[in-house]
């Protein structure tokens, strides 16, 4: 915030490009120490590529960066390492087999006598580290199965043990639940405290509000402003990302309650979640919510089918589904669009084509057999349906944009002409203008008469666009609230407290 | 309350091409079309300079010594198709071949002994499958074992004899060439397999489950296949093809041996791989995959009429195969490199 002292990192009108398309045009990024500065814009608005380019993973076309006052000229990233720059990923690479400790001296242990490496050195300065960024992490357990806040500790531990100047934390928060954010916020805090320049990227606006003292938003590849935190609000942060107004973020229409579609009675499977027992009625949404690990998508996943579950009924429409087949409950008008896009929702690889039609395939053949013709015609229907913005139809999914992945991901299912939708974080890592025209979509849909039950974790959503909240935690269902007294409040006690407190 | 996005343009109306590429170059720039355009070359320059290469005798003998790959490899792809391999049927055509032999030494007629040849063919693609999907071990390590296993149980069986007596209708049907052609009539049984396997493969809903486990076995559970199922019925056909060109193999060479087709299983996946099908699951076409059977069949048969040693042969083989490995990586490579990020998601710019 102190604009006089002298920048730890400053790029000036930076470009790149990858042969004709321009990723980033004349770029501005200025980070000061003892700043939390928030870096923000849709999907494809070029905040990974600036991002790469700080790291040395890509090299600029043109422009200046400079740190401290001199130009820096990285060529890989381990110069950028060198020179003080760190980027602490959403999904860390970790060594699993390794131990806490090799994981964070990895490729530059110190050695001691005869060139043994010191473990004791190691040790203690990992045990000092842990301490200062106040967590408890055993520095001798292996890095297997720690969960991603962990390991985003981890991380940093690292780039402070490097004694990085200028930390790029890129969507760090996006697989955390509430708790693990607060702490990583609190890490964030105190580094900023000892001085360094931390950048944050992430779509979640009250913890770009929460944590950072100035915000850039980038749009198409281009710089839009840089302004305090304190001098701007949403409103005016998502129309410079959008260029344009978004009115409502959760334009939630209510929509006529009709019968039950999916009941769900005495759910059990030991040691994942115990007795879940909920109804969700035509029209109506109803919001999963609780901490991530709290068992929701394993609820969602064993009545669908691909999970299975010991005891308890699931039925669509008064028809008992059978346990572990989703064939069956496909059939019986369920869909599932599952948590993680690319490894479940989509075959990512395959066309845009063929995964719209995947869930239908067996509707569109003639005589058992079936054409690419036939395929193409059903999945034109539906990406024209849901405005998919994709080259050709025969364009690998993969490369479509994270909001038109998703897109094809609703198109696939709602081609199945579901009568109950079940949506797994509908919004996770989509831009905010897709965002909306996801929640919307769902809107129309409930007041079609479809049944959604939408598992989310992010609490505005969750409040925005449910009629009732159901309460996850540990596995049981802890609260139900309805749309009317829901509040941020009660819905995270019930997702940290135990059921008899709640009401 | 209807609409959120408020200066949004009302509704482009989009249109959606069913291709990004010309069809002439679709069709054309393959692999399958790569594989089918060498098998050609190879065809036109060994007839010219090859003596008596392109002669119904020589294409008959040709055809005759592929056939059992022809079968075999029918199955395999879609097996590599949807991720796995099949490590086991060299030894299954072995293990079906003495079946064959024995149950004919007993006076089982040939057609029951063909039966009960594909009976044990399709038992052991099942035990194949179900050690695969059930206890959920790798395919490479399964069938490196009932490689093992088949192979022991054949040699069991007969010892180091052979079995040479067969109906003689019977070996006369299976060297029998149609007309004056050349052609042997048992290709006429495989172009009607292939068109079973092409229909399977590439036009039924099954087909399109078999590629779409390859590519992501999740997404695949997530939308509705039925991976186990289709995982066990791929390994099933693969044994029962292995045990039909046992049946040939043990027809065609009038003996039964516990060691017949050792090996065979190499040539096979040598020719899928060969034929476009990609090691790692998810593409490849039949198409391609006959024509690198072919493609091998033709190349060593051309070489051994100018009096070149296998040796010789096995080194061409190794290295076209290797080059196409790398091709299809470079191509992968280049069309990466190709591919435009989608341009974000804003049409309206702002003024």
């Amino acid at each position: 915030m102190d604009g006089q002292s002298t920048p730890t990192l400053e790029l000036r009108d930076v470009s790149k490009s990858f042969g004709a398309v321009v990723a980033l045009r004349d770029a501005q990024l200025t980070m000061y120490p003892g700043s939390i500065h928030a870096l923000v814009g849709e999907n494809g608005a070029g905040k990974s590529t600036l991002v790469k380019i700080m790291a040395g993973l890509y090299a600029r076309d043109t422009g200046t960066f400079q740190m401290e006052g001199k130009p820096v000229e990285f060529r890989t990233t381990a110069e950028a390492k060198a020179a003080g720059v760190a980027v602490i990923y959403q999904e860390p690479t970790l060594f699993p087999d390794l131990s806490v400790t090799e994981n964070v001296f990895m490729g530059r242990q110190p050695v001691g006598r005869f060139g043994r490496i010191d473990r004791a050195a190691m040790r203690a300065e990992v045990v000092e580290l842990m301490t200062r960024l106040g967590v408890a992490i055993d520095p001798d357990r292996p890095a297997e199965g720690l969960s991603i806040a962990d390991q985003q500790i981890i991380e940093i531990a690292k780039a402070i043990s490097l004694d990085a100047k200028a930390l790029i934390m890129d969507e760090p928060t996006a697989a955390l639940s509430g708790v693990e954010v607060e702490r990583l916020f609190a890490v964030a805090r105190s580094l900023r405290d000892e001085g360094r320049a931390l950048l944050f990227i992430s779509h979640r606006f009250d913890e770009v509000f929460a944590l950072c003292d100035t915000v850039t938003v980038m749009r198409d590849g281009s710089y839009v402003s840089t302004t305090p935190i304190a001098d701007t609000d949403v409103a005016s942060i998502v129309r410079m990302m959008v260029g344009r107004d978004v009115t409502e973020l959760f334009p939630k229409v209510a929509a006529e309650i009709g019968r039950p579609l999916l009941e769900v009675t005495g759910l059990t499977q030991p040691g994942v979640f115990q007795d879940i027992s909920f109804q969700v009625h035509s029209g109506e949404i109803v919001a999963l919510a609780g901490l991530v690990g709290a068992g929701r998508s394993e609820v969602a996943r064993a009545i669908f089918g691909v999970d299975p579950y010991q005891t308890g009924t699931v039925t669509i429409d008064g028809k008992a589904l059978p346990a572990g087949k989703p064939s069956a409950s496909m059939k019986q008008g369920l869909a599932l669009v599952p948590e993680d896009r690319r490894k479940q929702g989509l075959v990512i690889d395959a066309t845009v084509a063929s995964n719209i039609t995947d869930a239908i395939r067996g509707t569109l053949t003639r005589g058992g057999l079936i054409t690419t013709g036939a395929e193409n015609a059903a999945a034109r229907v539906w990406a024209r349906q849901l405005e998919v913005k994709t080259a050709s139809l025969d364009a690998v999914v993969g490369t479509l944009s994270g909001g038109n992945q998703q897109k094809v991901v609703l198109a696939k299912w709602l081609a199945a002409n579901p009568k109950v939708l079940i949506i797994d974080e509908p919004t996770r890592g989509i831009d905010v203008g897709t965002k909306s025209e996801v929640h919307r979509r769902m809107s129309e849909l409930a007041g079609m008469g479809l049944a959604i039950l939408m598992i989310s974790s992010e609490l505005p959503e969750v409040l925005g666009m449910a009629d009732r909240v159901l309460v996850m935690r540990e596995g049981h269902l802890t609260a139900a609230i309805d749309r009317a007294s829901a509040t941020a409040e009660n819905v995270m006690f019930a997702a940290t407290h135990s059921g008899e407190e709640v009401q | 309350m209807t609409t959120s996005v408020t200066t949004q343009p009302a509704a482009i109306e989009r249109t959606y091409a069913a291709y990004g590429r010309p069809a002439w170059r679709r069709v054309l720039l393959n692999r399958e079309m790569a594989i089918i355009g060498l098998l050609a070359a190879v065809l036109v320059v060994a007839s010219v300079i090859v003596p008596k290469f392109a002669t119904p005798t020589t294409m008959g003998y040709l055809l005759f010594d592929i056939t059992p790959i022809l079968f075999i490899s029918l199955a395999m792809a879609p097996v590599m198709i949807a991720g796995d391999i099949d490590l086991s049927v060299g030894s299954m055509v072995g293990l079906s071949s003495v079946t064959v032999g024995l149950c004919s030494q007993m006076g089982i007629p040939i057609a029951v002994a063909g039966l009960i040849a594909l009976a044990v063919g399709a038992i052991g693609g099942l035990v194949n499958g179900l050690l695969i999907t059930r206890i959920g071990l790798p395919a490479l390590a399964v069938t490196i074992g009932t490689l093992a296993l088949y192979r022991g149980i054949a040699v069991g069986l007969l010892g180091t004899t052979a079995i040479t007596q067969f109906d003689k209708w019977w070996t006369a049907l299976i060297k029998a060439r149609i007309g004056t052609t050349g052609i042997p009539v048992v290709m006429i049984l495989f172009v009607l397999l292939l068109a079973a396997f092409v229909i399977m493969l590439h036009f039924t809903p099954f087909g399109r489950g078999v590629f779409a486990i390859g590519l992501s076995k999740d997404a695949a559970v997530f939308s509705g296949v039925d991976a186990e199922r289709t995982r066990v019925i791929l390994f099933v056909l693969s044994g029962v093809m292995a045990a039909l060109a046992g049946i040939y193999y043990a027809l065609y060479y009038t003996s039964a041996r516990g060691d017949n087709a050792t090996g065979m299983e190499l040539q096979v996946i040598a020719a899928v791989v060969l034929g476009g099908v990609s090691v790692f699951g998810g593409r490849g076409a039949l198409s391609g995959v006959v024509a690198g059977v072919l493609l091998i069949g033709v190349l060593s048969k051309a070489l051994q009429l100018v009096n070149v040693t296998s040796d010789v042969v096995s080194i061409i083989t190794g290295v076209l195969l290797v080059l196409s490995v790398i091709a299809g990586s470079v191509m992968n490579w280049v069309q990466s490199k190709r591919v435009r990020p989608v341009p974000g998601s804003i049409q309206s710019k702002t003024a």
